[in-house]
């Protein structure tokens, strides 16, 4: 609790003390009413100060000039009535203790939001004249050498250059299982080194290492507001002076129409009466707080699972996606091409890789680099002459003299070699060998473990279609999707076609069903942004796919996809339960207000007590481990 | 030009009125308010003095709030 809200905690009690004590006290008239004044000025005093500044700054519809009217009204009942003030002090009594309790707890959750999503590393160690100093990370400058003790946070991203160990990066990734690390390895800030000590040198600044990056983009998150954020201020708006009207309205017109229609008393104190219970009822706190709180904890939860969700708006569109459109390399496969079989080969394996991978040495295509890690040993290019690159084809060359082919059919028909088909799915490269046949090698990338798993725990979740692009050639993109049971796939696209295929898929789809591409935010940027939302992946370290998405996912696992739809829907179901909850409870009680039937306890009730309701649900949100 | 300032708000509505307040302020272009996060965004117009431009804008806030604090 914080100064203010102990100075209020203090009033209360007095107040509520003072109540009690002049209750049992035998006096009437004017000096009942100057003694039940003390306890409430020193409830409301502020309220009131509030109320008249809001009248000289014309900003009249607060909830203090309501709150005003509403215990000046029923003093003044009092006074005419039979001299009850308890009521009227009650009502500011329990208006302030309704919002000492908002405030305490809209600040405790917003501090254990804010806390679960503190990653910021406090300090740096760095080794001065021998000495280990803790200095600011913000005065590390880059190349600068810095040493992470066992259970620190690794405070900028940097290079192993001594030391291996255990990283914890469940508070970027939300993934519990450690990583190892040995030297040479790059290292993000906001893991935790576990095992032993590490010597780095950092390769950023703090501001723009890993953690500040994403401490800014949460923190920024819930400032793009969602359109149900919008339409609570507009309510809130329109709601306060329409119910203030009314309040006046049901004032007046009742008791003229009695006593002149009707010919019946007045019964002015009832009807004032009831109106000052609707002023009660007519600040739209609850609304205006819960909503917003509602989203930051759904946005503070995913961050905690590794799921950075880059707004509240987001948050609301990811959670009516129906389509989910995956690229495939990278997203759903491992994007690392293996060699996965030799064929029909009469010279050994070894030595048809060696000639493969020299023949393609100068090649930066994936291709050339997993035929030359299946190789093992250093390339010597002296070895290669004559290489000739014929595009869509293949390559030939020269190794030690010997006259080498490797690529596609296509290449075996236009040397005019014979060569035997695979009916393995993969990229398959044919090598010639001196114009003769040698066998063919398959290469394929490796479907990630979770990717099926994925993609049934997004259909149970109700995702209507889930669709895979990819640049790949028809056989191993059909074989993929198959495996995976995608329902639609594309193959053998550009870069370009991609977007113009997500674009036929926006067209088709009906308004209300949102559209989200999946990549591993290389080369997708265009396609992240074009989609309803662009979700990246494993983009630890990716400045890029930071930048171009809208859902970040720490790791690269494709199970948190349908995590983070989960999450959203949780979220948004909950900010609609308090958005019909709020302005339901409210209208039933204005109603019964307006009947006589309400009294100001309940409106009371329906202010404060759907405020606490609706800020105790919305925390509910941050509960997303089971999801 | 974007700035990024801390503030103090209790309620949200107030927080609302507070980022309504700072957007009609002349030499604002966009303000944002989060109360979550207690933080107020302001993009000022071209050629603009910011700390005047906010002197004005914790001016017009006060007038819809009095228990809000800007620290510029």
């Amino acid at each position: 609790m914080n100064k203010k809200q102990k100075k209020m905690l203090g009033r209360i009690i007095l107040s509520a003390i003072l109540i009690v004590v002049l209750e049992q006290l035998p006096i009437a008239g004017m000096l009942r009413f100057g003694l039940f004044l003390v306890p409430y000025l020193i409830i409301g005093y502020d309220i009131l100060i509030k109320a008249f500044n809001g009248i000289r700054n014309k900003q009249v519809f607060d909830e203090n000039f309501l709150m005003a009217v509403a215990t000046i009204g029923a003093m003044m009942v009092g006074i005419f009535g039979e001299g009850d003030y308890t009521e009227a002090i009650a009502v500011m009594l329990f208006y302030q203790v309704g919002e000492l309790f908002q405030s305490y707890a809209v600040g405790k959750s917003r501090k254990n939001i804010s806390e679960l999503m503190d990653i910021r590393p406090d300090y740096a160690n760095v080794e001065r004249n021998g000495k280990l100093e803790r200095v600011d990370p913000d005065e590390v400058g880059i190349g600068s050498v810095i040493i992470v003790q066992p259970g620190e946070k690794v405070p900028l991203d940097g290079v192993i250059i001594e030391g291996e160990s255990s990283l914890n990066t469940s508070a970027l990734t939300g993934e519990s299982l450690p990583r190892e690390a040995v030297i040479g390895d790059e290292i993000i800030s906001g893991c935790i080194n576990m095992t032993s000590v590490l010597k780095i040198q950092t390769t950023k600044e703090f501001g723009e290492s890993t953690v500040s990056k994403i401490l800014d983009l949460v923190e920024n998150a819930s400032s793009r507001k969602s359109k149900s954020e919008d339409f609570i201020s507009k309510f809130a708006k329109v709601y306060t002076p329409l119910v203030c009207y009314s309040a006046l309205a049901l004032a007046i017109i009742p008791p003229l129409v009695r006593m002149l229609g009707m010919g019946l008393s007045p019964d002015w104190t009832d009807w004032i009466y009831r109106a000052l219970t609707f002023l009660v009822i007519s600040c739209p706190c609850a609304l205006v707080i819960s909503i917003p709180l509602s989203f930051f904890a759904g946005i503070g939860g995913a961050s905690k699972e590794g799921i950075l969700v880059k707004g509240s708006n987001y948050m609301e569109t990811l959670s009516k996606t129906k389509y989910v459109v995956f690229d495939k390399t990278g997203t759903l496969t491992q994007g690392v091409f293996e060699v996965n079989g030799i064929h029909h080969n009469e010279m050994e394996d070894s030595k048809l890789i060696e000639y493969a991978a020299l023949v393609e040495s100068a090649s930066s295509h994936p291709i050339s680099k997993s035929l030359q890690k299946a190789y093992g040993k250093e390339i010597d290019r002296s070895r290669v002459t004559d290489t000739k690159e014929i595009s869509g084809n293949g390559i030939t060359a020269k190794v030690d003299g010997i006259e080498v082919a490797a690529g596609n059919a296509k290449l075996m028909n236009r040397l005019n070699v014979k060569y035997i088909d695979c009916h393995h799915v993969g990229t398959i490269i044919h090598m010639a060998i001196n114009g003769v046949y040698a066998g063919h090698i398959i290469i394929s990338d490796i479907i990630k473990p979770h990717s099926a798993e994925a993609i049934r725990s997004l259909k149970k979740a109700g995702i209507e279609k889930a669709v895979m692009l990819t640049g790949d050639a028809k056989a191993v993109a059909e074989s993929v999707a198959k495996s995976l049971g995608m329902d639609e796939v594309y193959s053998e696209l550009l870069p370009g076609d991609k977007v113009s295929k997500v674009e036929e898929l926006l067209n088709i789809k009906s308004e209300k069903a949102k559209l989200a591409f999946v990549g591993d935010g290389i080369n997708d940027a265009p396609v992240l942004s074009r989609a309803d939302i662009g979700i990246a992946m494993g983009a630890m370290g990716s400045d890029a796919a930071i930048e171009a998405a809208d859902v970040v996912l720490m790791d690269d696992n494709p199970i948190k996809i349908a995590k983070a739809i989960k999450i959203s829907r949780k979220c948004i179901r909950i900010v609609y339960q308090n958005i019909v909850f709020a302005i339901g409870i409210k209208f039933i009680v204005l109603v019964l207000g307006a009947l006589g039937i309400a009294n100001m306890w309940l409106a009371i009730f329906a202010d404060v007590g759907v405020t606490i309701i609706a800020v105790l649900n919305a925390i509910r949100v941050l509960f997303v481990k089971k999801l | 030009m974007k700035k990024t300032y801390k503030i103090e708000v209790d309620c949200a509505n107030c927080a609302n009125l507070m980022e309504d307040a700072a957007k009609k302020t002349s030499g604002v272009k966009e303000a944002v308010v989060n109360f979550m996060t207690q933080k107020m965004n302001v993009e000022f117009e071209e050629g603009q003095d910011v700390s005047a431009v906010m002197q004005e804008v914790l001016k017009n806030c006060k007038k819809v709030e009095q228990d809000c604090e800007i620290f510029i």
